[in-house]
Formats: structure tokens, C-alpha cells, sequence
């Protein structure tokens, strides 16, 4: 069965999605990410669409289910590189992935990630 | 009793040519500034050629024959050139109509016998040349729309300068209205520029559109959420009172936009958000 | 009215086969110069109405073609399908309505992404959807 990997980094984790996604295999990832925050206790998701050509109504979905589910187990979910062309589309069809952060490419997204996290652990502190 | 009017012609081609040239010569709308004489017989000539060679009794009272697809490709290629060379509609009709009065005037004397004869020769050369000038005035058309389309096309794309202002900050001035399929331009621009540069920070100003209404409102909206969906922000200055007005008066929510009065306090927000500094340098030499 | 260029037709039956359809659009949108932006537009509405026509009909056939009308040229894309047919289009048509477990953007969604669209349906006998993007449109 097809699967797309995901790699371990730290705290986080990282999803690069090479292939174009069909249905199934877009709600494959979404279970397998949900498990693998529950098992590693990561704090941030990383997903670089770069490769992705198009993002349509059901994809965008399963990025904001992931986005949604995360937050609840506590982890940030940040989508990079997306395409200029995917934007402008999902911006007609009526999404805006509610739920994500987004980034322009990896670094920034990780830099972002970290930020994120830093915040809210450093927050107790200040009160 | 045929009247063999196509072989007439083919025998007086070269009496025709001369007669369509002074036709042509004497006209005043005659644009030697555009067009040498030798050029104008030479075209002239050929034209002739392809129009004699392709006629016959048959399809002389009907000029959607096939036959006449060289004729009609010649023409059109003729008319498309005048229109890109700025000849007016009027000088290139003229080419084809002074072609009529010069088969006219050659066929008059064969046939002046019979006014019967005559009346059905001067019907038949009318809706032949007059068949001939419609493809002109179309293709005509058609090569003034491509020279505007260009236009506009340039237009579009001398309108949307996407400028890299700081490290990390764009900048795109918008002059004039934004209808959907310019924001669709500007929104490509920007998104493309933001991914090369790798800038997180857009500032769209617009200083230059005349008003903003509902439809704007949602093109701009629309700018500032896709650039959001790449991973970057997007502040839009240049509102003036007029149209801060209008804005609140039609009821368009702007509140999850960053809005500024000018570029200039647009850019202190810019620095701000990037953790930039803009100091007074203590030292006097620059 | 219009002239159809080329023609292809592709009978979707599984999920699978959403990939290689949204490959022949692509192509063929190519083909005619049609702008990222608006081959990117045409295939993510594409793709909405092959995920209905499977989800709601168990699949269906699938027509694209290439069309001109004066001098602009286009893709035209027809969906087939003999499902249960839609019982209110309006309703079907807005945003956020759906019968299944989805966002309710596929149609609507896919009516903005196009130049037009239409759809017709019969309850009981299936739906066609048709929808054209022109190259500049």
C-alpha cells in the first residue's frame, strides 16, 4: 500500500509530499500523522507542499483535519511551499486552511515552529 | 447565350492592371509615405494574377467557393499588413474598390451593345469585388484587434512592477482599477516575486486606484489571503479618507487586514514586524 | 458557437484513476498555452467533480475536449455519471451544503474555478456537469 513518509526530527516532525495525492492515500497520511504525534510526543508538523501541483476542496481538508487534530494533541502544524498558482486557486474554491500555519519554504517553517513553541513555554514563566 | 465574362477578363489582365493603377494613383488618400508605386503594381499584379487565375464562369457569381481560398488568403494577408503598417480602413477599401471601377471599365466596351448584357456584367463584378472588400474590412479588423490586444496585454504588464524595496519586503504599487483579471495578474506577480525573493513581507499600495467598491474590496481580500496560504503577510497602504470612507459607508470588513495611510508608515510597520531598526547615524559625515 | 479541436474521453471507475485524468487535463491545457494559474484552476475543479462523480455515482465518463469560439481557445470538460441525481441544484450549487461528509466547496468551488458551468440532472437517471476555462478567462 502506498504510504508517504514521515521523518523525525527532534520534536518535530516532517512531511515532504512528493506525489500527486489521490483520496486515499491523503487520508493515509492524515491517520498516520495523528498516530505518530500521539507516539513521539512531537510538538510541531511540518508539511512542505512544494511538489504538490494542485491542492484541491478534499486535500485541503485532510491539511486542516491534520492541523486540527494536532493542536488538540498539542503539536503546530505548518504547511510551506506552496505553489503561487495553488494559492490563488484554493482562495477561489473558498479555502483558507483554518486551523495552519503557513510558511514560505522549510527553513522558515521550522524557524516558525520553533517560535511557536519557545512562546507558549516560556509563557507560565511571565505570569 | 453565355457571356463568358472570366475569359473577357483573362484577356485584358494587362489593360486592367493599368487601369486599376491610375485609378489608384490618382486617388489623393493614396499613401506614397507607407508604400512605394513599384510595391503597390507589384502587389497589386499578383493579386490580379491569383484573382483571374481562380475565376471562371462557374464561380464568378459565387465568391465562397473554395476556389478563391488563395484569392481571400492573399487579400487577408493584405489587409493585416495595412492595418500593422497604418493604413486607414478607408485607403485599404480603396485598394479593393478602385479594382471594380478598373474591371468596369474594361469590360464596358465588350459589352456596351446589350444593355441586358451590360446591367448582368456590372451586377456580377459589383458582388464579386464587394465579396473581396468584406474579407478586407474583417481581416482588416482582426489586425487592428491584435494590435490592441498586444496592447493591452503590455498594459497589464508594464501596470503591475513588483519592487523589492528591502531585504524581506515587496512592494507593489497599484495604478488604476482592479478588475478581476488584473488582480489575477497582480496576484500572480506578487506571489511569484514573494517566492523568488523569498521576502515574507508584501505591502500593496494603492495610492493610484481611483475608487474602491465592493468588488475591490474582495480583489484586494482575495491578494491578501493567498499571500497569507504561501506563509507571508501583506499590508495594504495607501487609503485615502475618501476611500476609507466609502469603505466603512458600502460595509466591507476590513478588520483582518493590515491597513496603513501611506507606503512610508506601511514600511515602519514592515520594520517592525522583522524587528528592524531605522536609527539617526551619530556620525555627521555621510 | 463553438468548434471542437480535439476530443478524448476517459471512463473514471476508481480513485485511482483521478491521477492519470488530472494528467490528461494538464496536457491538454498545455497544449493550447493555457497560464498555470488557470491550468491549475481547471484541474483542481476537475478534480472535484471526478471525486463526486465517484462519490455520489460510483464513477462515470469523462470528455475533454479542446474548443475555440472566435479567437479564444479553451478546454471544455464534460462529466457523465448515472447516479442518483441531484434533487435541488440550487441548494447544491451553494456553499457548505452537502449531502456527504465534506467542506460543501466541490460544486460551488469548481463554478468559481470555471469560465462557465453547467449542470444538469435528473433525479434517479445521473447528473451531467459541464464546465469550460478559456486559455485567458
Amino acid at each position: 500500500m502506498d504510504r508517504i513518509p514521515i521523518l523525525r526530527m527532534g520534536n518535530f516532525l516532517l512531511v515532504t509530499i512528493q506525489v500527486d495525492l489521490y483520496d486515499r492515500l491523503a487520508q493515509n497520511l492524515e491517520s498516520d500523522l495523528v498516530q505518530m504525534v500521539s507516539k513521539t510526543g512531537a510538538r510541531g508538523v511540518l508539511i512542505d507542499i512544494s511538489a504538490l501541483s494542485i491542492v484541491d476542496s478534499f486535500m485541503g481538508r485532510i491539511i486542516g483535519n491534520i492541523g486540527s487534530v494536532s493542536k488538540i494533541m498539542d503539536a503546530e502544524t505548518v504547511v510551506v511551499g506552496m505553489q503561487p498558482a495553488v494559492a490563488i486557486t484554493l482562495i477561489e474554491l473558498g479555502l483558507e486552511l483554518k486551523g495552519v500555519h503557513t510558511a514560505l519554504n522549510v527553513e522558515r517553517g521550522m524557524q516558525l515552529l520553533k517560535e511557536k513553541i519557545l512562546i507558549e513555554e516560556s509563557e507560565p514563566d511571565e505570569e | 447565350m453565355k457571356l463568358e465574362i472570366a475569359k473577357t477578363l483573362q484577356k485584358k489582365k494587362k489593360q486592367i492592371l493599368e487601369l486599376w493603377m491610375q485609378n489608384q494613383l490618382k486617388d489623393e488618400s493614396l499613401r506614397e509615405d507607407l508604400m512605394s508605386n513599384d510595391e503597390l503594381r507589384k502587389e497589386s499584379d499578383e493579386l490580379l494574377n491569383y484573382l483571374l487565375d481562380s475565376l471562371n464562369d462557374e464561380n464568378i457569381s459565387n465568391i465562397q467557393s473554395s476556389d478563391f481560398d488563395s484569392l481571400n488568403e492573399m487579400i487577408s494577408g493584405i489587409s493585416i499588413t495595412r492595418a500593422r503598417q497604418g493604413f486607414s480602413p478607408k485607403e485599404t477599401g480603396y485598394y479593393i474598390f478602385s479594382l471594380r471601377e478598373a474591371l468596369l471599365q474594361a469590360l464596358h466596351k465588350d459589352f456596351k451593345g446589350d444593355v441586358n448584357d451590360l446591367m448582368t456584367v456590372t451586377l456580377q463584378m459589383v458582388k464579386l469585388v464587394d465579396g473581396l472588400a468584406a474579407v478586407t474590412f474583417e481581416t482588416f479588423i482582426k489586425g487592428r484587434e491584435e494590435v490592441i490586444l498586444r496592447q493591452t496585454d503590455e498594459i497589464t504588464e508594464i501596470s503591475t512592477p513588483v519592487i523589492r524595496v528591502w531585504d524581506g519586503i515587496l512592494a507593489l504599487p497599484i495604478i488604476g482599477t482592479l478588475d478581476s483579471a488584473r488582480t489575477q495578474v497582480v496576484m500572480e506577480n506578487l506571489l511569484v516575486e514573494i517566492v523568488a525573493s523569498g521576502s515574507s513581507i508584501a505591502i500593496l499600495d494603492i495610492s493610484g486606484v481611483p475608487a474602491v467598491d465592493s468588488l475591490v474590496a474582495q480583489h484586494l481580500i482575495k491578494t491578501v489571503s493567498a499571500t497569507r496560504l504561501m506563509g507571508a503577510e501583506c499590508i495594504i497602504s495607501g487609503i485615502r479618507p475618501e476611500i476609507a470612507q466609502t469603505v466603512v459607508h458600502l460595509g466591507i470588513d476590513l478588520s483582518n487586514i493590515v491597513t496603513k495611510a501611506t507606503l512610508a508608515s506601511a514600511l515602519r510597520y514592515a520594520f517592525a514586524l522583522l524587528k528592524l531598526e531605522v536609527k539617526k547615524s551619530t556620525k555627521s559625515e555621510v | 458557437m463553438y468548434i471542437v479541436l480535439n476530443k478524448d474521453r476517459m471512463v473514471i471507475e476508481k480513485e485511482q484513476d483521478v491521477v492519470p485524468y488530472r494528467n490528461r487535463v494538464k496536457e491538454f491545457a498545455v497544449k493550447i498555452g493555457m497560464s498555470l494559474v488557470n491550468q491549475t484552476k481547471l484541474i483542481t475543479a476537475a478534480s472535484e467533480l471526478v471525486r463526486n462523480m465517484l462519490k455520489y455515482a460510483n464513477g462515470g465518463v469523462t470528455t475533454i475536449e479542446v474548443i475555440s469560439k472566435g479567437r479564444e481557445n479553451g478546454i471544455r470538460l464534460i462529466f457523465e455519471d448515472k447516479g442518483p441525481g441531484i434533487a435541488d441544484i440550487k441548494l447544491a450549487m451553494k456553499d457548505g451544503f452537502s449531502t456527504g461528509k465534506s467542506l460543501g466547496l466541490g460544486l460551488p468551488g469548481a463554478k468559481r474555478l470555471s469560465s462557465e458551468f453547467d449542470i444538469k440532472s435528473t433525479v434517479g437517471k445521473g447528473t451531467t456537469v459541464t464546465l469550460i476555462k478559456w486559455k485567458n478567462g
